[in-house]
Parts: structure tokens; C-alpha cells; sequence
């Protein structure tokens, strides 16, 4: 099941310039949050942030308190720990090229230690379900590399890949702006069917993606959370004129 | 990001349905005036303009179906263009009911005239100042004039209930005018459903300022949005 994520005072600086400012947000389990914002807004660092992945960049550093459930990411906990309990899939998909299907899957765990056969056919076949790519993959998943396959399968195969540790966590940083509208409306019904396992942060620059899949929405401006609320509500009547200006496109 | 095209469509769509009222607006005063006068002109201008009334409905509801199609908005933008489609169809409502009133009066005009205790010019007066006031707050995307058209339309239920209650005793007392009476009783409810579509109109307007629904004196689920000082 999903944890739910508490953000209190989030800072975050690439050497000496600071991309967040002070971010609260709480992110409910079991649900989908959009954050949305124009580009350089701090949305991507935001989430970068709550698996660590902010620090890998050389000089870049962050302040303030995330806790994934119980967890403390910033206090006491490996970054290793925490990136097992919060999966990622990017903008662009990233399969393991030379590796099959089924050992894209798989890799989370075979690179952990975990060698079961029979287990991993029945994680990688549930992941694989669980990504919408079984019926597409069960019988070329061995054999078949997972570049092989079309963007939108790709992705999808991330997703798996994602889930496959089962975290408790999923971030998506623009996971649908490669793909075409078919390929994306499979992700975001993916998305929707994920929330009961997972809580899901979606980064997205397509606000109609954002009110379609999100229960709850952040709208960021020069590294500020300027509203947070329902979706419904920010998209309909937003309390903040800049996050009315921004998705009716008077600015951004 | 700046969407010119699409900040041209509403722009275009505003003035369209400014028109549109206009039209409306134009058709209730020559009914109204057709009434006092027992004016055939004037009626037959309001019957011959109701064609002009129902074309721009039907090109505004196409502006309006192409922008949300075209353009996806969102928020003041998507609450303007449902405000306009629903407005859109009470003006062209208002249209029928200065129709109603201009039959009325052409039937009126073949019997002899009456001394009816009733104001009905008092009332007309009062119904196109709602519906001026309506799309007054239309144009300037004030909630405050549109809230105050809301609370015009209580006097004008109380003027139709008055004007039942005398015209049905008219025609106890004299049965001899009994048909123009019931003209003046039909054209009463008449003006009193363009009072309707005016409140309906004020209602819409609040939505598209501030995202309030308040309708049906149904109180708001959520606080009321903050005021848009200059909507588009």
C-alpha cells in the first residue's frame, strides 16, 4: 500500500542558487498529485528531492524535512533505503538496452540479491500486468530486448520496472511528453489503476493530463508552492490569480 | 504562452453575446412598449427580429463549442463559456417571451380597451431594468450588479402575484373585459419569466466572477473565489 509524504520548510540549491523556497505540501496515500508549473518553476527538483535524487548533481544540496510514511528521508536514512520504497520513471523511458524484457523487470530485484526463480516469473508477470504490457510482452519477453519496443510500451516497461520492488511511492516526472496520445491515454489509465497500490507524484507540463489523472494539484512559480488544493478546485476556481494566470496561459 | 487566438475568441464571443442581449434587451422594450401603445409596428418588429435573435444564439453556441473543443480552457476561461452558453439560451428564452407579449397585444388591439387595475407598464419597467442591470454585470464582470439584479426579481414575483389577484377579481366584477384581462394576466407572467431569465443571467454572471453557484438559494460548498478585477 501506499504511505502518504509530509514536506515541511523544503529547501533546495544548485551551489548558490536556490530553486526551492520553503515548501510545505502534504501528500496524501493512495492518490494522485499533480505538480505543474512552468518550466524552471522547481517542480522537477521538488520531486528529485523526495527520493534524493536532488544530491546526485554535483553542489546541489537540500534543507527541510520529507517523510515518506514513517520514514525520515533526510534524517537517519540511506539513500539506497529510500529509493527501494519511492520508484521513478522519467521523461524519456530508460530501458536497460541490452537486457531482455523480462530482466528489465527484473533487475530491481536480481540486483539485490534475489535469485528465486519462480518468484521472479510471478513478480514480473504481475508487474507486467500491473503496467498494462502483459498480454503485449508474455511471449517475447525473454527473447525480446526492451529497446525494442515502441515508446509508449517502453515507458510502460519502466513503470514495471518501477514497480517491481514494490515501492510505496511512484514519482513521474513527465512521463507522457514523448509519447503520442494513445500511448499516454494507456499511461494515465495506468496512473489511475496504480493509486491503489501506490502513491503517485506526477510532474506534468500538460495541465488537461494533470485535471485528468491528479486528485490533488501544486502549482509552482520561481521554486514557490503558490497553491495547493484539490484539482477540481484549482482548475475551476484557483484561490491565487497567478495560478489562474498560468493555466489560462496569460503567462508561462 | 500567450494565447492570442484564444483571448481573441472569447473577446469575439463577449461582443458576440453583448449583441446578442442587445437583441433581446430591444425585443422586451418594443413589446413593453407595444403593450402601452397597443402598437401593431412594434409588434411586428418584435415578431420579425425573434429570426435574428435565434440565429446569433445558434452562431454563439458554436463560437462557444469550438473554443471549449479548440482550446481547453480553464478556470475564469471555462467558467466564462459556460456562463455565455447559458446566458446565451435565457436571452434567446427572453426573445420567445417578448414574443409572447407581442401576440398578446395584437390580440389585444382587436377588442375594445379596458380600464384594468393593474400597472402593467410599472412592472415592464421593472423587468427590462433586470434585465439592463443583467447585462450591465455582464459587461463589467461585476458580481455585486448581478447580485443586485437578484434581489429585484422578489418585487417583481410580488408585482405578478398582485396581478393575478386583481385581474382574476376584474374578471368576478366584470366579466365584459374578461379576455382583455386575461391578455394583461398573460402578459404579466410573460414579463415575469423574463424577470427569470434575468435573475438566471445575474446567477451565471456570479459564477463566471467568482466561482460561486447560487442557485436555488443553495449555499456554496466552498468559499467564494476571489474577485476577478478585470476578467479578460
Amino acid at each position: 500500500m501506499g504511505v502518504g509524504i509530509q514536506v515541511d520548510k523544503l529547501n533546495a540549491w544548485f551551489g548558490k542558487t536556490q530553486a526551492l523556497y520553503d515548501i510545505n505540501m502534504t501528500v496524501a496515500a493512495n492518490h494522485a498529485t499533480a505538480v505543474i508549473g512552468p518550466s524552471g518553476c522547481g517542480k522537477s527538483t521538488f520531486v528529485r528531492c523526495l527520493n534524493r535524487m536532488h544530491e546526485t548533481v554535483p553542489e546541489a544540496r537540500a534543507t527541510g524535512r520529507v517523510r515518506i510514511g514513517e520514514m525520515d528521508v533526510y534524517n537517519g536514512t540511506s539513500a539506497v533505503q529510500i529509493r527501494r520504497r519511492i520508484g521513478m520513471v522519467f521523461q524519456k523511458a530508460n530501458p536497460f538496452p541490452t537486457m531482455s524484457i523480462y530482466d528489465n523487470v527484473a533487475a530491481g530485484l536480481t540486483l539485490n540479491g534475489f535469485h528465486d526463480r519462480k518468484r521472479l516469473d510471478e513478480i514480473v508477470e504481475r508487474s507486467l500486468a500491473l503496467s498494462a504490457l502483459w498480454d503485449e510482452v508474455k511471449d517475447t519477453m525473454r527473447k525480446k530486448s526492451g529497446a525494442s519496443l515502441s515508446g509508449g510500451q517502453q515507458q510502460r516497461l519502466c513503470i514495471a520496472r518501477a514497480i517491481a520492488v514494490e515501492p510505496q511511492v511512484l514519482l513521474m516526472d513527465e512521463p507522457c511528453s514523448a509519447l503520442d496520445p494513445i500511448s499516454t491515454g494507456k499511461i494515465e489509465e495506468l496512473i489511475f489503476q496504480l493509486k491503489e497500490k501506490f502513491t503517485i507524484v506526477i510532474v506534468t507540463h500538460n495541465m488537461q493530463q494533470a485535471s485528468r489523472v491528479a486528485e490533488f494539484t501544486g502549482f509552482f512559480l520561481l521554486g514557490k508552492l503558490i497553491e495547493f488544493d484539490k484539482t477540481e478546485k484549482i482548475f475551476t476556481t484557483p484561490s491565487d490569480k497567478r495560478t489562474e494566470d498560468y493555466i489560462t496561459g496569460r503567462f508561462g | 504562452m500567450a494565447r492570442t487566438r484564444f483571448l481573441q475568441g472569447l473577446d469575439e464571443l463577449r461582443a458576440r453575446l453583448l449583441r446578442m442581449g442587445g437583441l433581446a434587451e430591444q425585443a422586451v422594450d418594443r413589446a413593453c412598449q407595444a403593450y402601452i401603445e397597443r402598437d401593431l409596428t412594434r409588434c411586428r418588429m418584435v415578431l420579425d427580429g425573434e429570426t435574428q435573435i435565434n440565429l446569433t444564439e445558434r452562431e454563439i453556441d458554436e463560437m462557444a463549442f469550438d473554443l471549449l473543443a479548440m482550446q481547453q480552457p480553464m478556470a475564469v476561461d471555462l467558467r466564462f463559456i459556460l456562463a455565455v452558453t447559458k446566458i446565451n439560451a435565457d436571452l434567446e428564452r427572453v426573445g420567445d417571451q417578448a414574443v409572447n407579449i407581442a401576440e398578446r397585444v395584437m390580440d389585444m388591439v382587436d377588442l375594445p380597451k379596458a380600464d384594468l387595475p393593474v400597472d402593467i407598464p410599472r412592472m415592464a419597467a421593472a423587468v427590462s431594468a433586470m434585465v439592463r442591470r443583467a447585462l450591465e454585470s455582464f459587461i463589467e464582470g461585476k458580481a455585486e450588479l448581478a447580485q443586485a439584479v437578484l434581489e429585484m426579481d422578489n418585487v417583481v414575483d410580488r408585482m405578478k402575484d398582485e396581478a393575478f389577484i386583481v385581474l382574476v377579481k376584474s374578471m368576478n366584477d366584470h366579466p365584459e373585459t374578461t379576455r382583455q384581462a386575461l391578455d394583461a394576466l398573460l402578459v404579466a407572467r410573460n414579463l415575469e419569466r423574463v424577470a427569470d431569465h434575468a435573475t438566471n443571467i445575474a446567477e451565471d454572471v456570479i459564477f463566471w466572477v467568482r466561482g460561486a453557484d447560487v442557485r436555488h438559494n443553495v449555499a456554496p460548498e466552498q468559499p467564494e473565489h476571489q474577485e476577478v478585477t478585470d476578467p479578460h
